[in-house]
């Protein structure tokens, strides 16, 4: 069979109005690919890599959509789109990283079609893998970009067991950063889990990046309270202005009390399969002032264990610089 | 020229402004015609393979399915006649619409065309290929090495065997040329290794020129290969009237794309109509066409329909072809006071296994009239590789090897103390500076003039470079700022091309423009001569352009910055030979003598005696013979001649071959300059600002000669910032196979403000006075970053580009360049 890249094969389409119907369908079809905005999915069905003769879109669930205020933090639709997001006058004002990490999301099109639950659940980016080449996050027995001759610039320097991907996602190191939790839905139930705990590496499931099994459905994002305004930093680094994945970035949370920072979050993308939480980080910034010491300190013990492929060693000084700076804060832009 | 320019120099609406911006322009892709099937492409997912068994059977079955289209049916190319009645054979492995030994990874194979695209998708998928999969390189000096892998069997670069004594040279054959692992030795400290050229050329002594400075530097240098990412790709809509083709695509050429059509198709000429009213964009890379409009011709005869053939966006990054990437080692020497006593400098450049994009043998010439070393050696080779076709790309060669010199002369003025700009301008050429090596009767050729003192002198001022220098390199937080200039120059017009225009008893100027419409304006500018020497308002005039089955006339290919140049002069002389018509009809008409009567305003007048040129074009009507183009001057073009006999008797004709001498190659110069903003802790830098100031004569259209200027600066700084192309060597397959991942710049990275200005100084040699501008703002846009970057961090940051935030961070962790300087296509 010769290979095509291109013309979208034909499958099934369901535009289901609830969540509910969703789940029957899911529980139903196993092969049924869920589809959100699209710009991950039409990505592998047009290219020809990945198929299904079932693809469930959700654009037509109204209750997937908006911010909702609950409990003094926000609950956010799965659905709702990275532009809605970056402009929300409660995520502006309370839960500031997440604003500024969607609003930095590839491009306008895209941030306006592209949603939240899409962006934190999106598949690997590895130009091996999307190719179709046939690696052990595709099924296969090894990995093209960890090779003597793999271009893996834009590949993982923590976390690599086999497969070297990472997570492209710029939205969900503030999710974790923000404590936020993911409420899935399944027939018959559902289960919340901690954004930390939402997301995968190879060494637990090789093939996915997120929990998220077959039939289940991510519906909403919680953002509790706890770091609603407080200190926070986020700042992505990436090769455009415009409509480019993250090279590295950085979230970052602080509570401080009476100069010092009393409990911290520090999270980094694309340097590992998931966005990387920095505990060691978080509790040897504990009791500390936020000044260029800390920051200095904090950089170094976070790239601790950082090994560079052939063409990504500057992702561990990158990286390393990044948390310096997310400690030290200051007035930076989101994006470099 | 009138006395008062009321077209030349002045801004304007071109007459396709409107339907672009309202999307009433239809481009290939728009057309549609009755009965209408689609084709897609198999491509190669090999990078170097032969079809051992092909199964079609299943793909034929399938519903919708009307034809499928092997390489073995393409009719063989013809060999081409010039217009001195000599034949030049066609190459037998050139590049074709589709092969069955396919040469680089998305090379097309074969064609299927369907009742519509997913059906035609499908039968690809149904079809069955057992490939022999052949040796392959992706990396020229991987091809080089003395055992290394060659892209074809025959070798791995273009060659002719030696001629016999007494015989014209052989054919162009593919030879393999391998290098010593002594040439080698210098490899892994990062230097080029420079064995046996296969062009070496030098004037002066170049050892005496190293012997005598104060400073001596030697550089290696790489820069990417990149794609063209024009905005429509090469689609093409095909179908037969008869026995007529009519072709519906972009190219670079109205006219001459209707030669290449013919020779691809074997088939005369007049049986070619072409359709190209709108180009989306082609850089060089479709100069007159495409070969891949072939397909749909082809299938279109075997199906008996009209056959669209849309190209992706993937499928363009592969038959769009690539600017060839090249590695280049600079030896030069400066006297203390920033002089250039010699300079040797080596080039080596990335080529497919199909026909040489030579841009390594053309970029020394550049070097030596840019910077006027009064000793120079040149010395290049090209090597194949199996990736896709090299195509000519804005300031092919010179953009190459000016980015691998300029960084070298920026490195210079700063060891030895000298001002950036003071630095290019003491070695700048001027009035008629000499170029390149010396021609078979020992003499070095010459252009028609430079103004690139002037160039230097304008934009420091319009730049304010010293306030930007003296905050060069200092520290703000994490970020550091560097300013940096540029020069570069390119080919800039070409002569002898014919200008055709009738002016019918309606007083109106009807003008045949053979110009492609790329993008450019100047399918539309360069009759504004012929407007403003006739005395006409532009609302006088008709403009007829993108449609060979009108009368079109002889005209150059908008490539290579001619168009301004070489169409001005024909617009010139089709102008000045009217109005001696004009002149001759009202003494007849009026009596007196010719030579008293003027043209302006639309009246042929002397003294009190006047007529305007609406009877001027009746009475050349009634007379007929030269005035009304029954009768042709011989020394036109025969397009130009055939276009004129189906005008003739339609008023007073202008028409005539540009004639006039010129004393030099006509060559334009830019200098460009940038501000950078660099941070420190991440790599990322910022272009702040950016001013050019282009040295190409006469302004025709200020507005369209503005968006070139700094159009093609961005397409220069993409070259900077981050334009590539990814392989993997072990597979030979790409990896950058998204738009995305090669990074062509965004409009937010590139300065919101950017200025420009011509230096508006006359080319001594051309009768308007203009030149040509596509092409040297690349290397300036490139090189003021390059540059700007240096004077921010320090030399010895980089030694390749596009030069992104992982290298810069990484040298500023080491202190010294960490990327692989040798590497092709990472």
């Amino acid at each position: 069979m010769a290979l095509v890249h291109d013309v979208m094969p034909p499958f099934q389409l369901f535009q289901p109005s609830s969540a509910d119907e969703v789940l029957d369908l899911l529980a139903t079809r196993a092969d049924a690919w869920i589809m959100a905005g699209g710009m991950d999915s039409f990505d592998w069905l047009k290219d020809r890599t990945k198929r299904t003769s079932v693809v469930v879109d959700l654009s037509q669930i109204d209750a997937l959509r908006g911010i909702r205020e609950v409990d003094g933090g926000l609950e956010i639709g799965a659905m709702t789109t990275l532009v809605d997001v970056a402009e929300h006058p409660a995520v502006t004002a309370r839960f500031r990283i997440l604003a500024e990490a969607a609003g930095v999301v590839a491009s306008p099109q895209i941030r306006n079609q592209g949603t939240i639950g899409g962006n934190i659940s999106q598949d690997a980016r590895c130009w091996y893998y999307r190719r179709g080449w046939s690696c052990y996050r595709a099924g296969g027995s090894t990995c093209y970009a960890d090779t003597p001759t793999a271009v893996n610039r834009e590949h993982a320097i923590l976390g690599a067991d086999r497969c070297v991907a990472v997570s492209p996602s710029d939205t969900a190191p503030t999710l974790v950063a923000l404590d936020a939790q993911m409420v899935i839905r399944r027939k018959g139930g559902e289960r919340v889990v901690h954004a930390a705990d939402y997301f995968v590496g190879p060494e637990l499931d090789i093939t996915r990046l997120t929990v998220l099994q077959p039939g289940e459905l991510l519906t909403a994002i919680r953002l509790p309270a706890t770091f609603a305004g407080a200190r926070s930093y986020f700042e992505k680094v990436r090769d455009r202005q415009v409509w480019d994945f993250p090279l590295v970035n950085v979230a970052a949370a602080f509570r401080e009390s009476g100069g010092t920072i009393a409990e911290a979050r520090v999270v980094v993308g694309a340097v590992a399969a998931r966005p990387l939480r920095l505990r060691a980080v978080e509790a040897q910034l504990v009791g500390k002032p936020a000044n260029e010491a800390t920051a200095t300190a904090a950089g170094e013990l976070a790239i601790e264990g950082a090994q560079a492929l052939r063409y990504n060693a500057y992702k561990i000084p990158l990286m390393r610089n990044l948390v310096r700076r997310a400690v030290r804060g200051g007035p930076l832009p989101a994006t470099t | 020229m009138a006395d008062t320019k009321k077209l030349v120099g002045q801004n304007y609406t071109t007459p396709d402004l409107l339907a672009k911006v309202m999307g009433r322009a239809k481009y290939a892709e728009d057309f549609r015609a009755d009965g209408m099937l689609f084709a897609r492409l198999l491509l190669s997912p090999l990078p170097h393979a032969r079809i051992r068994t092909i199964d079609t059977s299943a793909a034929e079955a399938i519903p919708g399915v009307r034809a499928i289209l092997r390489a073995s049916e393409l009719p063989a190319p013809a060999d081409t006649v010039t217009d001195l009645g000599e034949t030049i054979r066609a190459n037998p492995m050139a590049e074709r619409a589709l092969s069955d030994e396919p040469v680089y990874a998305g090379e097309p194979v074969l064609a299927v065309a369907a009742v519509d695209e997913e059906t035609a998708a499908a039968a690809i998928e149904a079809i069955h290929i057992e490939w022999e999969a052949l040796p392959f390189v992706v990396d020229p000096l991987v091809s080089l090495r003395p055992d290394g892998p060659s892209p074809r069997v025959e070798g791995n670069s273009w060659g002719r065997a030696p001629a016999e004594p007494g015989k014209p040279p052989g054919p162009l054959v593919v030879q393999p040329i391998k290098w010593t692992a002594d040439d080698f030795a210098e490899f892994d400290q990062g230097k080029l290794p420079m064995g046996t050229p296969q062009i070496d050329w030098s004037y002066g002594d170049v050892e005496a020129g190293f012997t005598n400075a104060a400073l001596v530097l030697d550089e290696t240098f790489s820069m990417a290969n990149n794609q063209h990412h024009v905005l429509e790709p090469r689609s093409a809509l095909a179908y037969w009237r008869g026995d007529k083709l009519h072709v519906h695509t972009g190219t670079q050429s109205a006219v001459q794309t209707v030669a290449s059509i013919s020779r691809w198709m074997n088939i005369p000429a007049e049986q070619v109509v072409l359709i190209t009213e709108y180009t989306g964009g082609g850089f060089g890379s479709r100069a007159t066409g495409a070969v891949i409009c072939m397909v749909p011709a082809m299938l279109a005869k075997k199906a008996n329909a009209p056959v669209m053939l849309r190209i992706t966006r993937e499928e363009e990054q592969y038959i769009g072809g690539i600017r060839p990437g090249m590695h280049g080692r600079v030896k030069a020497g400066f006297a203390k006071d920033g002089r250039l006593t010699a300079l040797d400098l080596y080039l080596i450049g990335e080529n497919s296994a199909y026909e040489a994009q030579n841009d390594s043998a053309s970029g020394g010439r550049f070097i030596s009239l840019l910077y006027q070393p009064p000793a120079m050696r040149s010395r290049s080779i090209t090597v194949l590789t199996n990736t896709p076709p090299r195509r000519a790309q804005s300031q092919p060669g010179g953009l190459q090897a000016i980015m691998i010199v300029e960084p070298v002369i920026a490195k210079a003025a700063r060891q030895l103390g000298i001002d950036q700009v003071e630095m290019r301008r003491l070695n700048a050429p001027e009035g008629k500076a000499l170029w390149g090596p010396a021609a078979r009767d020992g003499k070095r050729g010459y252009v028609t003039s430079a103004f690139l003192k002037e160039a230097l002198d304008k934009g420091a001022e319009l730049f304010d470079w010293k306030t930007r220098v003296a905050r060069s390199g200092k520290k703000n937080g994490s970020t550091v700022r560097g300013a940096g200039v540029a020069v570069s120059t390119f080919v800039a017009g070409s002569t002898g091309f014919d200008g055709l225009f009738v002016i019918k008893p309606d007083g109106k100027m009807y003008v045949k423009s053979g110009v492609g419409n790329l993008g450019t304006e100047s399918v539309f500018d360069v009759h504004r001569v012929a407007a403003e020497m006739l005395g006409l308002r532009w609302d006088q005039v008709e403009v007829a352009w993108g449609d060979t089955s009108q009368p079109l006339p002889w005209t150059c290919v908008s490539g290579g910055s001619q168009t301004t140049h070489a169409m001005t002069r024909a617009a010139h002389a089709a102008a000045s030979d009217a109005i001696a018509k004009a002149q001759e009809i009202a003494a007849q008409t009026l009596g007196g003598s010719p030579a008293s009567y003027r043209v302006a305003d639309g009246r042929v007048s002397a003294g009190g005696r006047s007529m305007s040129l609406a009877d001027v074009a009746t009475k050349a009507i009634e007379l007929g013979g030269k005035y009304d183009g029954h009768t042709l001057p011989e020394n036109l073009n025969k397009v130009t001649t055939a276009a004129a006999t189906t005008l003739a008797g339609q008023g007073l004709m202008g028409v005539a071959r540009d004639t006039y001498p010129r004393d030099g190659t006509s060559v334009s110069f830019v200098a460009g300059f940038a501000e950078v903003e660099v941070d420190v802790e991440t790599g990322a830098y910022k272009v702040l600002d950016y001013t050019a100031v282009g040295d190409s004569g006469t302004i025709i259209h200020p507005r369209a000669y503005g968006g070139q200027l700094l159009g093609r600066s961005v397409l220069g700084m993409s070259h900077a910032l981050a334009l590539k192309t990814v392989y993997d060597q072990h597979y030979g397959l790409p990896l950058a196979t998204r738009l995305h991942h090669s990074r062509p710049p965004t409009i937010m990275d590139i300065p919101r403000n950017m200025q420009w200005a011509a230096v508006d100084l006359p080319d001594p040699e051309t009768p308007v006075g203009a030149r040509g501008i596509g092409e040297p703002p690349v290397a300036a846009g490139a090189c003021a970053i390059l540059n700007a970057l240096a004077a921010a961090l320090g030399d010895d940051v980089f030694k390749r580009a596009p030069v992104t935030l992982d290298s810069l961070l990484m040298a500023l962790e080491h202190g010294r360049p960490m990327q692989e300087p040798l590497t092709a296509h990472i």
